[in-house]
């Protein structure tokens, strides 16, 4: 069996950003796994632009974003297998993978970094009534298909849901000749960016109803219609409110989910609320050796900080083989929250392990305005910050660095409390 | 000239085409939908009923029996999924304890083997998750599971490489009397022909309604499902039934043979013959209900809904034989449920009956096995890479939720009666029946699709007709568009 000191499951911007990072902090025997006949992953169906003002400070494209990361991948010579699939990973690190060339085939890892992403909710999980025809499509699949196969799924179209990838293709299909009729959004807010409201719905005067869901879907062989109505509070849709739609397609863009599948397999802890493992300061997840970083670990807004979160991921991964492919001691302290995050990345933390400063994400669970973000070592408050808004489209981070961690070496809980200013 | 033309490729008319084969005679097949499993038998509760539960005496009583018996020997032979499972039908309060005996009854009179009564105790033993209020069910380990679409597909393939002729795209406008039988009237076309096999479905009763003064009406009984992720597979080992009593009929809680739970289905008589469409308040009524009988059951897991319509004929009953006042003409109507268990019994059984009526003889070339889309997760390490070396297209995903290679789509294509729409290669290999519905493989199955029959991309269906899945291209495919 094939021995890597690193191997990487998905090739996408998180994958592509933790090989670099374990490059360079100098573990070289590594090796990427990648589904689809191309690194990148879904970058490269993004072919809007907006990426890596961040990173990069200038805006880029997906694939523009993704290739430099593939440049740095291929200028190391990190070694690579695409069109591969891996079908499970022991609780000891053997991946289980198969592709054409190689079979199926094994390989031990010392270090495993999981950067799988995400996959779509699909209209069954969303149980929505009526009719199943063709016309259907997740808005990223739509995206594939006008973005990379060069097809139309539809000219008259419909979209629940108001996430990024939806408003997006809001904007993408009425570029190419589509007439998009309207965004419903079952929440009271958008789980996009607020950017992408403007930029894709606005300005191209396409409504966005809030409040809202589908009821029924009619079509028996194409989509033909679809009809909307309004929720109340419980988001049961209320009768009398029903709008109807003539149109030939329903986009569905209505949240993204981790993809675990092989996570769980190999025992690891998932959380309840992201859907992805639970992991400590070092993005290491319940089986030691074993990291995570990008959408697999938490949906994020933005790249770049899939990017950062998968470099801060390799360099851990990197340290973990550099020790000897061992943990040592820690101290796991936990990282409570009140008053609007939903969940924090990371969960716990041991402070000695930290590298640099510690970054703590987190998502918050509905619009809050005017708010006062405040950190807790204990009982101190070491950090102090105003948010005039905070919605759960954009994703939210605190800092704490090194400095004020060295400041509290006996420590026992970090908190965050969100409250009114 | 036929000798015999059967309408509908459900698995009824697939079943008696499969039968049929055995014999040399020309029998054909029309179907209005472009592959076989298009209607009823794609959309039910996949169940393999024990058969406690037709009237004794019915018909379908001895056609359920008789169907259940022939299915682990007919699985083994077609190579399609089933598993005895065995089921319980659950009891839920003491006072409906004379029902579940009645049931009980009824099925030892109907012949069944092995039914038995037991008690909470043992039914948690045998069910942990069967609510802690459960009082006592009856237990039908003859009872299965099985996947209809390729029961039905088995039958079909089967039927077609022993002979018997398949039409699809091809509907049935009308029928009349002609010298040596009867005219079928399509939409492409007339076919004459000695017998005339009825296995319409849902029209059976209009087909069967122009050719005789006696006349039979189907009503359309829509049932919901809900299926959910396979990582609930092992929530129930047994189909849970709940016993009909005071508080209502209830639904089934079935772990299916790819290992999902399937929860189902509603009940509601409709008019629309095509009305497939599910609706709120069905869906509603199986999330309230699926928790009757089990405990903690992830109804939040569910990864698609569905629904199927029952040929619900008035009086309750399989109408099986040939018509009294239109000779050659044989029915096969009102087959609702236990008509996805019965269907070997009725094709073997309208089979043996043309048999005699038309004296037919063996045909000599009749193989009566058939081996399904290879599945290579099944094979050993060694074997499965012996097979990449040969065909590599075994080693390229293309359904990541339910690991379906390139291999096995090509082979769902290929083969005889193959598929040639999204939803016929997901029938055949599973492609697109995983968590993410067909989100990320549904473009590279097209992909696949427009390659194996030579047509563009766009032409593509997801089940035949007017289910295009493209409109047209985007502007930097179109020559002369933005450069």
């Amino acid at each position: 069996m094939k021995k890597y000191d690193i191997v990487i499951i998905g090739g996408g911007p998180a994958g592509l950003a933790a090989a670099v990072a374990a490059y360079d902090a100098g573990q070289k025997n590594i090796l990427i796994l990648e589904r689809d006949n191309l690194l990148g992953g879904i970058l490269n169906q993004c072919i809007h632009n907006g990426f890596g003002l961040h990173t990069f400070h200038e805006e880029l494209t997906g694939p523009e974003y993704a290739e430099r990361f593939i440049e740095q991948v291929k200028e190391r010579g990190i070694e690579y297998k695409l069109n591969t699939m891996v079908l499970s990973i022991g609780k000891d690190k053997t991946v289980t993978a198969l592709n054409k060339t190689d079979g199926l085939f094994q390989l031990e890892a010392a270090a495993i970094i999981l950067t799988m992403g995400c996959r779509e909710r699909s209209r069954g999980a969303l149980n929505i009534p009526g009719f199943r025809p063709a016309g259907i499509y997740s808005a990223g699949t739509a995206q594939r298909l006008v973005n990379i196969e060069g097809y139309m799924p539809g000219k008259r179209v419909v979209i629940l849901g108001s996430g990024d990838i939806g408003l997006i293709m809001a904007r993408r299909m009425t570029l190419e000749g589509a007439k998009v009729l309207v965004v419903a959004e079952l929440l009271p807010f958008s789980g996009g960016l607020k950017r992408n409201i403007v930029q894709c719905l606005n300005d191209f005067d396409i409504p966005l109803k809030l409040s809202h869901t589908v009821v029924d879907i009619e079509g028996k062989e194409r989509v033909s219609g679809v009809t909307i109505a309004a929720v109340d509070e419980h988001n049961k849709p209320i009768p009398g409110t029903e709008e109807h739609y003539d149109c030939d397609t329903l986009l569905l863009s209505c949240g993204l989910i981790p993809e675990n599948e092989l996570t769980r397999g190999m025992g690891a802890e998932i959380s309840r609320v992201t859907s992805g493992p639970v992991v400590n300061e070092s993005l290491e997840t319940s089986v030691p050796g074993v990291f995570a970083a990008g959408n697999v670990l938490h949906v994020h807004d933005l790249v770049d900080y899939v990017s950062e979160e998968a470099a801060a991921a390799g360099r851990a991964a990197a340290a973990y083989v550099a020790a000897g492919c061992t943990d040592g001691e820690r101290s796991d302290l936990p990282i409570a929250f009140e008053g609007g995050p939903r969940y924090t990345v990371p969960c716990t933390v041991d402070p000695k392990r930290v590298e640099g400063n510690l970054t703590i994400r987190y998502r918050v669970g509905a619009v809050m305005k005017n708010r006062v973000v405040r950190v807790f070592l204990d009982d101190e408050a070491v950090l102090t910050r105003k948010r005039r808004i905070m919605a759960p489209g954009e994703m939210e981070q605190v800092v704490l660095t090194r400095a004020v961690l060295d400041a509290h070496p006996d420590m026992r809980k970090i908190t965050i409390k969100v409250g009114e200013a | 000239m036929y000798d015999i033309v059967i309408i509908g490729a459900g698995v009824t008319g697939c079943s008696v085409a499969r039968y049929l084969s055995r014999y040399d005679a020309r029998v054909c097949v029309i179907e209005r939908a472009e592959d076989v499993c298009c209607g009823t038998s794609k959309a039910n509760s996949a169940i393999v009923h024990a058969g406690f539960d037709a009237a004794h005496g019915s018909l379908m009583a001895e056609m359920n029996l008789k169907g259940n018996l022939m299915f682990p020997a007919l699985a083994r032979e077609l190579d399609f999924a089933f598993i005895q499972n065995g089921s319980l039908v659950v009891c839920m309060h003491e006072e409906d304890l004379p029902k579940l005996h009645e049931l009980y009854e009824n099925g030892v009179a109907n012949g069944v083997q092995e039914l038995e009564i037991v008690d909470a105790r043992r039914l948690h033993e045998l069910e942990p998750r069967v609510s802690k209020n459960a009082v006592a069910a009856l237990w039908a380990p003859t009872a299965g599971i099985v996947c209809p679409f390729n029961l039905t597909i088995a039958l079909a393939e089967n039927a077609y490489t022993n002979g018997v002729e398949f039409r699809f795209n091809t509907e049935f406008t009308g029928i009349s009397r002609n010298k040596d039988g009867w005219a079928v009237q399509t939409n492409r076309g007339i076919l004459d022909t000695r017998y005339v096999v009825n296995a319409a479905g849902l029209y059976s009763d209009v087909i069967h309604n122009m050719v005789s003064a006696e006349k039979i009406h189907i009503t359309p009984r829509r049932g919901d499902y809900c299926l959910l992720d396979k990582t609930t597979g092992d929530f129930v080992r047994h189909t849970i039934f709940q016993l009909p009593g005071k508080y209502g009929k209830g639904v089934l809680v079935s772990p299916t043979v790819h290992g999902n739970t399937i929860v189902g289905p509603t009940a509601i008589d409709i008019e629309d013959r095509e009305g497939v469409n599910t609706t709120a308040e069905g869906l509603n009524e199986l999330i309230e209900k699926a928790g009757d009988t089990v405990d903690g059951l992830p109804i939040r897991q569910v990864i698609t809904s569905f629904a199927g319509l029952r040929a619900h004929e008035d009086h309750h009953e399989f109408r099986i034989g040939e018509l009294k006042d239109a000779p050659q003409f044989i029915d096969c109507a009102g087959i609702e449920s236990p008509g996805l268990t019965s269907s070997p019994a009725i094709g073997l059984t309208v089979a043996d009956l043309l048999r005699d009526k038309l004296e037919l003889k063996p045909n000599p070339g009749y193989n009566g096995t058939r081996k399904g889309v290879l599945d290579p997760k099944k094979l050993s390490p060694e074997a499965y890479n012996e097979l990449i070396r040969k065909e590599p297209a075994y080693g390229r995903v293309i359904c990541r939720c339910e690991t379906v290679t390139e291999g096995e789509i090509i082979d769902a294509i290929r083969r005889p009666l193959g598929a040639k729409s999204l939803d016929g290669v997901k029938r055949r290999t599973r492609a697109g029946m995983g968590r993410c519905q067909a989100g990320f493989c549904s473009p590279r199955v097209m992909e696949i699709l427009a390659r194996e029959l030579g047509v563009d991309q766009s032409e593509i269906t997801k089940c035949g007709g007017a289910s295009k899945l493209i409109v047209g291209l985007a502007k930097d495919q179109i020559s002369g568009g933005a450069q």
